[in-house]
């Protein structure tokens, strides 16, 4: 299966660099995506960064044959600007850009995806970090990690449309099987796992699986 | 930007009630072609607000969407394709997105629209 490749991706000194845990979120997209049943799939990724798993994820439902659209959001222009350009480099023509803040873009809709993909600021920082309008916006995550993190999770019940499906890169301090079990008591019809776990330098990286059944 | 991406945002401005659709403001339109799937169609139509994407490819001059649409139209190819060119064929290249109440004004620059808000509107 065909998926980004760096060559053709674009990124820069105010872009989220494709890392380690962008290839394992791409890694798991196409494990789970064996089991993806043959219909259309409206798709967001949030934080789109260089566009990297966006066009990834572009790939697969392609070559699988899955209609869709997907909408690739980020804070910041210098990534919405890096994202066009990969998905054009990729030939990729099913994806619009969109530059907004998550919490505004997504208090607009009762839109409900049946794929959703973050690979968010994880990175424990101190708090004052996430004031921050640069680069440190990719991965300052203040206590814990979780800040944004958590903002994010209040979202989640409300987006994600029934057999919708969300794929989030966490590390180990963010207390994965803690945002599992946050997820589930926020809306008893989302139920999760640890999809992929892999080491990188001092990370201990997984990508958590979310169903909605 | 596709008018299905328009059809999904509204304006977030602190304190009106009329934030949604946005009027669209063109200087630039582009039509890109793309694989005809009645089922993709099938699947968006439900979430999709009918009006807001009438109105939006009205004001592009993309002609032919009826004012409502029933259930038996969505197994008709000829309005099928009207439909899906309007969805996803037209596409925003250069303009503004307005706000319906506000008036406020945001850039779509390459096709990429900016929602971003001031601090002190939000
Ligand atoms: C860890 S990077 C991931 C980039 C890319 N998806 C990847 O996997 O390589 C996180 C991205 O989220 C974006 N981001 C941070 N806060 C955001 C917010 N509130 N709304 C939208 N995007 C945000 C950052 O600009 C950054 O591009």
């Amino acid at each position: 299966m065909r998926t980004a490749s760096i060559s053709l991706t674009t990124y820069n000194r105010e872009v989220y660099e494709p890392s380690d845990d962008t290839f394992l979120l791409v890694d798991a997209l196409l494990k789970a995506s064996s089991q993806w049943p043959k219909r259309p799939y409206l798709c967001i990724e949030i934080g789109c960064g260089s566009g990297f798993a966006s066009c990834a994820l572009a790939l697969i439902l392609c070559q699988l044959g899955l209609p869709h659209h997907l909408i690739a959001l980020d804070i910041s222009k210098d990534a919405v600007t890096a994202t066009r350009a990969t998905l054009k480099a990729h030939g990729v023509i099913s994806a619009d850009v969109v530059q907004d803040r998550f919490q505004d873009f997504l208090s607009r809709t009762e839109q409900q995806y049946d794929i959703v993909v973050f690979n968010p600021p994880y990175v424990p920082t101190p708090d004052e970090e996430l004031q921050r309008t640069d680069i440190a916006r990719s991965w300052a995550g203040g206590w814990k990690g979780r800040i944004v993190i958590d903002q994010f999770l209040s979202y989640v019940p409300k987006i994600l449309a029934q057999e919708g499906q969300l794929f989030l890169v966490v590390v180990s301090e963010n207390d994965p099987p803690g945002i599992l079990k946050a997820l589930e008591e926020l809306d008893s019809s989302l139920s999760g796992q640890v999809l992929m776990t892999r080491r990188a330098d001092e990370e201990l990286l997984s990508v958590l699986h979310i169903q909605r059944r | 930007m596709k008018l299905l991406t328009h059809n999904m945002l509204e304006c977030r401005i602190k304190g009106i009630e009329n934030r949604y659709p946005f009027v669209i403001e063109a200087s630039q339109v582009d039509t890109v072609e793309q694989d005809f799937d009645p089922d993709f169609l099938r699947h968006m139509y439900p979430r999709l607000e009918w009006p807001a994407l009438k109105a939006a490819a009205d004001s592009l001059g993309v002609t032919g969407l009826p004012t409502s649409v029933s259930e038996d139209m969505l197994e008709d190819e000829e309005f099928l394709k009207v439909f899906h060119h309007a969805l996803l064929e037209v596409v925003l290249i250069e303009g503004f997105l307005v706000c319906p109440e506000s008036g406020r004004k945001f850039p779509v620059s390459k096709g990429i629209p900016n929602l971003l808000l001031n601090e002190d509107e939000v």
